[in-house]
């Protein structure tokens, strides 16, 4: 989503995206017109007219469960918002018995909080987990 | 989605529902300079937007994607990066 109008989002998918993607973008591509739902969502930059690098991960019962922003010139990570996504999910599948620590990854340990996991995390997570 | 007839009129979109109310209670209580932020575990504010999607222009409303998980991604312009 951006300030841009939707004919303008078709000339760029048109005449640039699709030749970085094939067939164009597959999600939709949201026109923001002065910044209504921006503001809404607290990343709209007034003072320059347009829309900070805002991301939100919204959970299906439309719960913002994440969000991140950044200004303008420096671009996003898409790896780690999956992998947000996808720890979110894992969550949300156990129900909240489990959760996954600093550097989880699909496939890696999830720690299951409780009266038994304090003061014992130490045991099962090293610091070295935290990173790639 | 449906397809959306567009005429020479350039569509837009907006917040939908309480937005009304709540800027009444926002001049009344908090001072004008203070932004507004989302917050992580509460409902995402319900919009319409205009899109542009597979060749067509359609609308988008964030409540018709309840029951799916769904990424919503802000950018500075068309033909910047994202």
């Amino acid at each position: 989503m951006s300030v841009d109008s939707q004919f303008v989002h078709k000339m760029w998918d048109d005449h640039e995206l699709s030749k970085m993607v094939s067939g164009g973008i597959p999600f939709p591509m949201l026109s923001d017109a002065g910044g209504k739902v921006g503001t809404v969502y607290g990343i709209y930059d007034e003072n320059a007219g347009v829309e900070t690098r805002g991301r939100f991960i919204i959970d299906p019962d439309g719960v913002v469960q994440g969000f991140e922003v950044l200004t303008p010139p420096v671009g996003r990570n898409v790896s780690e918002s999956l992998r947000q996504i996808q720890a979110f999910q894992l969550v949300r599948k156990s129900k909240g018995s489990e959760a996954t620590p600093s550097g989880w990854r699909p496939g890696k340990m999830t720690l299951k909080p409780g009266p038994d996991l304090v003061g014992k995390v130490w045991e099962v997570w090293k610091t070295d987990m935290a990173f790639d | 989605m449906e397809e959306e007839k567009v005429g020479c009129a350039r569509p837009t979109g907006g917040p939908v529902g309480e937005s009304s109310e709540k800027q009444v209670v926002k001049e009344e209580t908090i001072s004008k300079e203070v932004p507004k932020m989302i917050k992580v575990g509460q409902k995402a504010p319900d919009f319409v937007a205009p899109a542009y999607h597979k060749g067509k222009f359609t609308q988008v409303k964030l409540s018709d994607h309840l029951g799916k998980w769904v990424v919503l991604c802000f950018y500075p312009g068309d033909f910047t990066f994202v």
